[in-house]
């Protein structure tokens, strides 16, 4: 697979945000749309969610996560677009150039008409929450002992505490029952649950894994793996109540205690934040403070159902195929000015075609050596002659001025490039 | 096992490794052993990171002349071994006018142990230096010589330099007790069998009392743990570069808020004694207390950019003073006790024992020559330990060029610190391999981002399970007991909880 040195359209990150961008961002006439993805394979965080209720807005169907995000994928290998697997993002800058780091492809340099950032949120961490007690293995991210089990195939515990009502623990309640696991179960610091009703019910009611609200985990017990936790019922501003505690033994403990915008990449490229959501300030087609820089899902806020992270990815696709096409369009316009002849060289260096229509256009230049003779100041396109003058001599020290002029707008239009050249009459 | 050496030095800590570096130069063979499935598991991996300008210990006592001597000796050890090692200065700063005479005490005290390049600062430079610190602050001691380093490297480099000089590194090999002729030590014996040696040398840390008492030295030594507790922040979020000491008090150094090599800003530590030797657990009372000793310095601190919690131990001992008729007793043991041979024994070595660590091992080799031992210099000995690349510090072109070179480190396994492959593979067959997910964090920071392993996690213990050759289920986060995964999905068998 070769790689191109720019593409219409960069996504970052293949989860539903970014494929629903990619997809629309080709639909809508990027030519070149490039994905890069830094797991070994397309669809994000979609692919350890094998439960069902994906889709239900989107393809009226009832789907899991690795089949709704299938539905992307098919559509967008049909498309043509170029996916980098197992490959990072490793700088992006407000210029849109990306730094991309791959075992298979190097470090690479890539230019962007346009970006949708799509990397998604990360789990909020045990430090988060400022859990007390030892800091032995088996405290995992409800999101990773997921991965653990749905991608991995592995177990990471027999007796598991969740703390938090979020929808990935209470899911990871009831697939770790499924598995032969014992949940022993849920604490929520809220008074209220965190997640949808509807995983309460399907995942922890039907199960009979009990949701303590209003506890949460007092310390960790166990050095190196853990033992057991202690836990404590609050009051309203999250003091602990004393004679409440208890001993639940357990080896494992999961955290399901909320979610965040993951924006360090979005920082690099000068992307400016929302204090509130931990995403950019983006407007109406998604765009952020950074022009050309799109944001989509779960990178500007918190989603409830990823049929919407899909359509806002759906949404910021399309905008950023519209800012890519309008860049490329401008940037063909666009004709480089070449010093030829004794031109050292020449300020603007390049000029929009259209700009002659609004009036003159001074070329400002320096030449390479003097010529103390008459010569001729000629400004070529690649095959006419568009404006020659003439000149007494020319000195280094002296600049030099061309004026172009509106009645030379349809030989401009004509030419690929524009070539200066200073030469005495003489050899001409 | 019976294995023959000339010294075997008990405890891979900083000082352990610093010792068998500096024993390393020197013909005969050499063992160093390690209960832990690391070395630098303890307090060296635990600590606040910082090479002490000198100023604190109190003057007369071992503490403050290995401190001075020691201080000095950075410079030429990170480039030797190429660790991370920063001579940053640091500032110990007075709040409130009351405090100004403290400060103005320690610089006194600082003079009378020969520490170097110090000066008193008034409150505005102060504020213009640091510009979260506490308007009240009216003016701080900032001593030059202070350095910081990245601990785990420091551990990490000087036993390596020692094993490409020879040295043997055991570990998950505990000392159990003595083999004796006579009143001579000729050996230990271990979980793992037993080896002899002419010289054994107990650097075991916290548990070198234990140790001396086998051998029958010092019965009235003892060593309790004086807990330190951290917070480390979010660099994206968080940027202190200085470092900045409160007002000392009896209790110690007190909560410092500084920046490390690895541009996280840390807070702590506090320092609780506790009778526990393993109670490495954290407090909701410590994370109280860390939260005002750092707002006592910068008092808008984001303490939501925090992304995770350690806690060390400092080995406390009750050595007596080493100038004698010091009213002081918390001294360190650096001695060949006369009542048994072929023994040196150390002991109490807590802060600033990670800056004094060099200035230890060169006046263990003394107290060697002093005994009679005849070291006879190797004429290949190599000083040098050189650096594995870190990606994240790289700049564009020379991760291109390392990519070509060796595909593995463009794979990126740590979003947050980006650790790449090659260098988990590198740490892994290195001259001390790292075996558990922890040995691997410590040396490249991977998994110590604010994600904390959240996604590499899974992907370390894949490549960990590869390159040693094991099952998956045998890869640890620290050793044996703190396995990973229990069993496969889908296996037969259903959980009995009771």
């Amino acid at each position: 697979m070769s790689i191109k040195k720019q593409y219409d359209v960069v996504v970052i990150g293949s989860g539903p945000g970014g494929l629903a961008a990619a997809i629309e961002a080709k639909k809508g006439g990027a030519d070149d749309v490039l994905v890069v993805e830094r797991d070994v394979e397309l669809g994000g965080i979609l692919l350890q969610c094998i439960h069902n209720g994906f889709g239900l807005q989107t393809f009226k169907e009832d789907l899991p996560g690795p089949e709704y995000a299938q539905r992307y994928i098919n559509e967008a290998k049909t498309l043509g677009i170029t996916f980098l697997l197992d490959t990072m993002v490793m700088d992006v800058t407000s210029q849109r150039k990306l730094y991309l780091s791959s075992r298979d492809f190097g470090y690479l340099e890539v230019d962007a008409r346009a970006i949708v950032l799509a990397m998604g949120c990360r789990e909020r961490t045990r430090a988060q929450v400022r859990i007390p007690g030892y800091r032995p293995n088996g405290v995992f991210n409800a999101g990773t002992a997921q991965r653990w089990v749905n991608v991995e195939g592995f177990m990471p515990g027999k007796r598991f505490v969740i703390l938090g009502s979020g929808d990935i623990g209470m899911i990871m309640a009831r697939r770790l029952t499924f598995e032969g696991a014992h949940v022993e179960r849920v604490l929520e610091v809220q008074s209220y649950l965190s997640g949808l009703s509807r995983n309460y019910v399907q995942c922890l009611e039907d199960w009979d894994i009990s949701l303590q609200l209003q506890h949460t985990v007092k310390k960790i017990i166990g050095k190196d793996r853990v033992e057991a936790i202690e836990s404590v019922a609050v009051d309203d501003k999250w003091n602990f109540i004393p004679g409440t505690e208890e001993i639940i033994p357990c080896d494992t403990l999961l955290l399901s205690v909320g979610l965040i915008p993951e924006n360090e990449l979005s920082k690099k490229a000068g992307v400016i934040l929302d204090p509130v959501t931990g995403g950019p300030f983006v407007d109406e087609h998604f765009q952020t403070n950074v022009p050309g820089i799109f944001a989509a899902g779960n990178v500007v806020h918190v989603y409830d159902l990823v049929d919407y992270v899909s359509m806002a990815g759906a949404g910021a696709g399309k905008s950023a195929a519209e800012f890519a096409i309008a860049e490329k369009e401008r940037a063909a316009r666009y004709i480089p000015l070449v010093p030829g002849k004794n031109v050292r060289y020449i300020v603007p260096h390049k000029l929009d075609k259209k700009a002659l229509e609004q009036g003159d256009i001074s070329l400002q230049m320096r030449v390479t050596r003097p010529i103390e003779e008459d010569v001729w100041l000629e400004v070529r396109g690649d095959e006419n002659s568009i404006v020659k003058r003439s000149e007494r001599y020319v000195r280094p020290g002296e600049m030099v001025t061309i004026v172009l002029k509106p009645r030379m707008a349809a030989e401009l239009e004509k030419t690929g490039k524009l070539t200066v050249d200073i030469y005495p009459k003489s050899e001409a | 096992m019976q294995e023959k050496y000339d010294y075997i030095v008990i405890g891979g800590g900083v000082v352990g490794a610093m010792i068998a570096r500096w024993l390393s130069r020197y013909e005969g063979r050499l063992l160093l052993i390690e209960k832990e499935a690391d070395i630098g598991m303890g307090c060296s991996s635990a600590n606040t990171a910082i090479v002490h300008a000198g100023y604190d210990p109190l003057p007369g006592s071992l503490k403050a002349l290995m401190n001075v001597r020691a201080n000095p000796m950075w410079d030429q050890l990170a480039g030797e071994l190429n660790f991370p090692f920063e001579r940053r200065g640091d500032y110990v700063v007075a709040v409130g006018e009351e405090e100004l005479p403290l400060v103005e005490k320690l610089m006194q005290q600082g003079i009378r142990n020969g520490v170097p390049g110090m000066t008193m600062i008034d409150g505005p430079e102060m504020r213009s230096r640091e510009r979260d610190i506490n308007p009240e602050t009216s003016g701080a001691l900032w001593a030059t010589t202070g350095g910081i380093c990245d601990p785990f490297q420091v551990t990490v480099a000087a036993a390596e330099n020692a094993v490409n000089n020879g040295a043997t590194v055991l570990l998950n090999t505990e000392f159990q007790d003595f083999i004796w002729e006579g009143n001579r030590v000729i050996g230990v014996k271990t979980n793992r069998g037993e080896f002899f040696a002419r010289w054994v040398i107990n650097s075991a840390g916290i548990y070198s009392d234990n140790v001396m008492h086998k051998a029958g030295v010092r019965p009235e030594f003892f060593i309790k743990a004086r807990k330190g507790e951290y917070f480390i922040f979010d660099r994206a979020e968080v940027q202190i570069h200085n470092v900045l000491f409160p007002v000392p008090s009896s209790r110690g150094k007190g909560i410092l808020v500084t920046g490390t090599l690895h541009e996280n800003t840390i807070v702590g530590p506090n320092a609780n004694v506790i009778d526990d030797k393993e109670d490495t657990s954290l407090t909701k009372e410590g994370m109280d207390e860390l939260i005002d000793g750092a707002k006592k310095l910068i008092p808008n601190l984001n303490l939501r950019a925090s992304i995770a919690n350690f806690v060390g131990l400092r080995p406390m001992g009750n050595g007596p003073a080493w100038t004698p008729g010091l009213n002081y007793n918390n001294d360190y043991v650096i001695e060949i006790p006369s009542n048994v041979q072929g023994f040196v024994n150390l002991g109490g070595i807590e802060s600033p024992g990670l800056t004094s660590a060099p200035a230890i091992a060169e006046m263990v080799v003394d107290l060697l020559k002093d005994a009679g031992e005849n070291l006879v210099a190797k004429k290949d000995w190599d000083p040098i330990r050189l650096a594995r690349p870190r990606y994240a510090h790289m700049t564009h072109q020379e991760r291109r060029l390392l990519c070509d070179v060796d595909p593995s480190y463009g794979r990126v396994i740590c979003r947050c610190e980006n650790v790449t492959e090659g260098e988990i593979i590198a740490e892994v067959h290195a001259p001390i391999p790292a075996q558990t997910y922890d040995a691997i964090k410590r040396r490249t920071w991977l998994g110590t981002g604010r994600c904390q392993a959240g996604f590499d996690m899974t992907r370390v213990v894949a490549i960990l399970a590869r390159e040693l050759g094991v099952s998956p289920f045998e890869i640890t986060k620290r050793g044996k007991g703190s396995e990973y995964l229990y069993r496969k999905t889908k296996d037969t068998e259903v959980t009995d909880v009771n």
